[in-house]
């Protein structure tokens, strides 16, 4: 791929957060702006679709110019305009999506359009550059996915969940224990100080598949705690939380491990929100850090969601001369690959 | 000389005028059910070439601001947002029912624009219209037909209907109101937004971070969540 260094604005309005930024090359973060909603959906126990879309269309513009004004650029030093158009929530990703389609078509700029899970991906590029082939452990709230790439922009899903995402899991046990919302962060952190007592089950599935499945799982531990609940037995919400956690970050761990050797891949990246999870770091740490292979995780600003990782995917499309036109839509149900 | 960009996609209807040193110069009214993200950019791109302007030559945005569809009133407001920060200039919106009852702008008399809002609630408001003029009697919100058509009864003066909703709720009107009542044709009953321009002339300019859509109804979680705390509060 041939170095350059256009100059990309780049959207993100898929979830709960309203990011903008500005990428160089592909490589080069200029400016990263995310205006959250965290502490808006936080009284609902999770993200209400509607409320995240009235959010982000009084935020667009703002954190529009603010990603500029960081960047210390104008529009006329841009090259394209990107934006996620999914997967995600329909009326969020609509908000980011008419935004980049105006800002195209006013300055005359091309129109990149990018996968949300492919921008996780990239966010590891702003760090280290790639090398093939490279398997990717995309773990978020709503993505538990191996993927598979010989080259930029080529995904292969080579396992996926079947039913719950890791980090649905973790937001499902954490509201069964009562924990404050966002639940996976606090049941991370209460793991750190339990120990893995009640052994819950850890699903394999069939042989050789590198599919997930966390539901069972989840039953599990909700199913275990009405049970001490009911015998009025005491228990410690640092050790479910423990329990719970060894289960997640085994299996992930060991596919992932298992899924390394069987392709020869010369590197790990690891995406996504749930990437944050100190407990799921450390394991992946220890299982790699002498191995022969290149174990990537991202800085946590870059493990949530972000718009400096749809920025250098748009790099890659950019230089595949991938665009889209001014009829680009929201997709909210959007494949990878 | 002004070049005027003129949207609305708050309802069903997509509606796009292109003003050029002050004369309209074309428009495009659409009453299909389609996918306004997917039509409304394609269609200014079309309407700005055919009144041969640049987007840099555009001079001020009018849109749209509701109430209607959520979604839809988003699509329009995001678009006329977004261009009216990068090409720097100024923004004014309307109420899209105003935009409606625009249709009786150039007659005198009460004007009752309503959106079908679902299970017999519409979105509307009274105004009055003087031969160019548009002034609000009432608000623009949230009620149910029965209740408000019950209220415009008591003025004892006659209203033209406008909606574009068709004619789902014109027996309730005429059975309410009988001889007070009259419903606009429902081909003159489309927002156009031609008429944001004229309409807009007596509004002020806002500032375009600020510029949000009026839902005029808050969402069911934020419903859910009031009812539910004040229920707590009742019980204690
Ligand atoms: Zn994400």
């Amino acid at each position: 791929m041939s170095e350059t260094n256009e100059i990309i604005l780049a959207i993100e309005t898929s979830c709960d957060e309203t990011a903008v930024a500005v990428v160089q090359g592909g490589r080069k973060l200029l400016s990263n702006v995310v205006a959250t909603q965290m502490d808006i959906h936080e009284k609902y126990g999770g993200v209400v679709p509607e409320i995240a879309s009235r959010h982000h269309i009084e935020q667009m513009t703002v954190v529009m110019e603010q990603a500029l004004d960081e960047a210390s650029l104008t529009v006329d030093d841009l090259d394209a305009v990107a934006v996620t158009e999914g997967p995600g929530l329909v009326g969020a990703l609509l908000i980011g999506v008419n935004a980049a389609k105006a800002i195209a078509f006013a300055n005359d700029l091309p129109l990149i359009g990018v996968h949300h899970i492919a921008g996780h991906i990239y966010a590891n590029r702003l760090m280290q550059e790639f090398e093939f082939p490279l398997l990717s452990l995309v773990v978020s709230g709503g993505h538990t996915e191996l993927i598979y790439m010989k080259q930029h922009g080529d995904y292969e899903v080579i396992g996926e969940t079947r039913d719950d995402a890791a980090g649905e899991a973790y937001d499902k046990v954490a509201k069964a224990l009562n924990l404050p919302y966002p639940g996976g962060p606090v049941l991370d952190k209460l793991a750190q100080e339990g120990e893995d007592l009640y052994q819950f089950p850890r699903a394999w599935l069939e042989d050789g598949s590198y599919d997930f499945s966390f539901s069972g799982l989840k039953t599990a531990v909700i199913n275990k705690l009405n049970q001490m609940k009911q015998k009025g037995e005491n228990y410690r919400v640092e050790d479910i939380a423990a329990s719970f956690q060894a289960s997640v970050i085994e299996v992930l761990t060991e596919k992932t491990f298992k899924a390394t050797n069987d392709l020869g891949v010369k590197q790990l990246i690891v995406a996504g929100g749930v990437s944050a999870n100190k407990g799921l770091r450390e394991a992946l740490h220890q299982k790699f850090d002498n191995r022969d292979i290149d174990l990537m995780i991202p800085p946590l600003y870059l493990c949530t969601d972000n718009a400096a990782m749809i920025g250098a995917t748009a790099s890659i499309h950019y230089h595949q001369g991938e665009f889209k036109d001014l009829s680009l839509n929201a997709n909210p149900g959007l494949m990878l690959g | 000389m002004s070049n005027v960009l003129c949207i609305d996609t708050s309802n069903q209807p997509m509606s796009v005028a292109v003003y050029k040193d002050n004369q309209l110069a074309v428009e495009l009214t659409v009453n299909i059910k389609r996918n306004h993200s997917i039509q409304l950019m394609p269609a200014v791109r079309d309407l700005m070439k055919q009144a041969e302007l640049k987007p840099n030559e555009l001079t001020e945005i009018v849109v749209g601001e509701g109430p209607g569809s959520f979604t839809g009133i988003r699509i329009g407001m995001t678009t006329a947002k977004s261009l009216a920060w990068t090409l720097n200039i100024p923004i004014k919106t309307v109420s899209s029912l105003e935009l409606v009852a625009g249709s009786m702008l150039y007659q005198k008399g009460f004007v009752c624009p309503f959106f079908d809002a679902r299970r017999g609630n519409v979105f509307t408001g009274l105004y009055e219209t003087n031969y160019g003029d548009i002034d609000c009697l009432e608000e623009d919100g949230h009620t149910d037909m029965e209740s408000w058509l019950s209220h415009l009864k008591e003025l004892e003066q006659p209203i033209t209907f406008v909606s574009p909703n068709g004619d789902d709720f014109h027996s309730m009107i005429n059975s309410y109101l009988r001889d007070q009542a009259i419903i606009l044709d429902q081909a003159m009953s489309l927002p156009r937004a031609s008429l944001l321009y004229p309409i807009s002339q007596t509004k002020e300019e806002s500032p375009v971070h600020l510029v949000k859509p009026n839902y005029q109804r808050m969402t069911q979680a934020e419903a859910n969540w009031i009812k539910q705390h004040k229920d707590e509060s009742t019980n204690e």
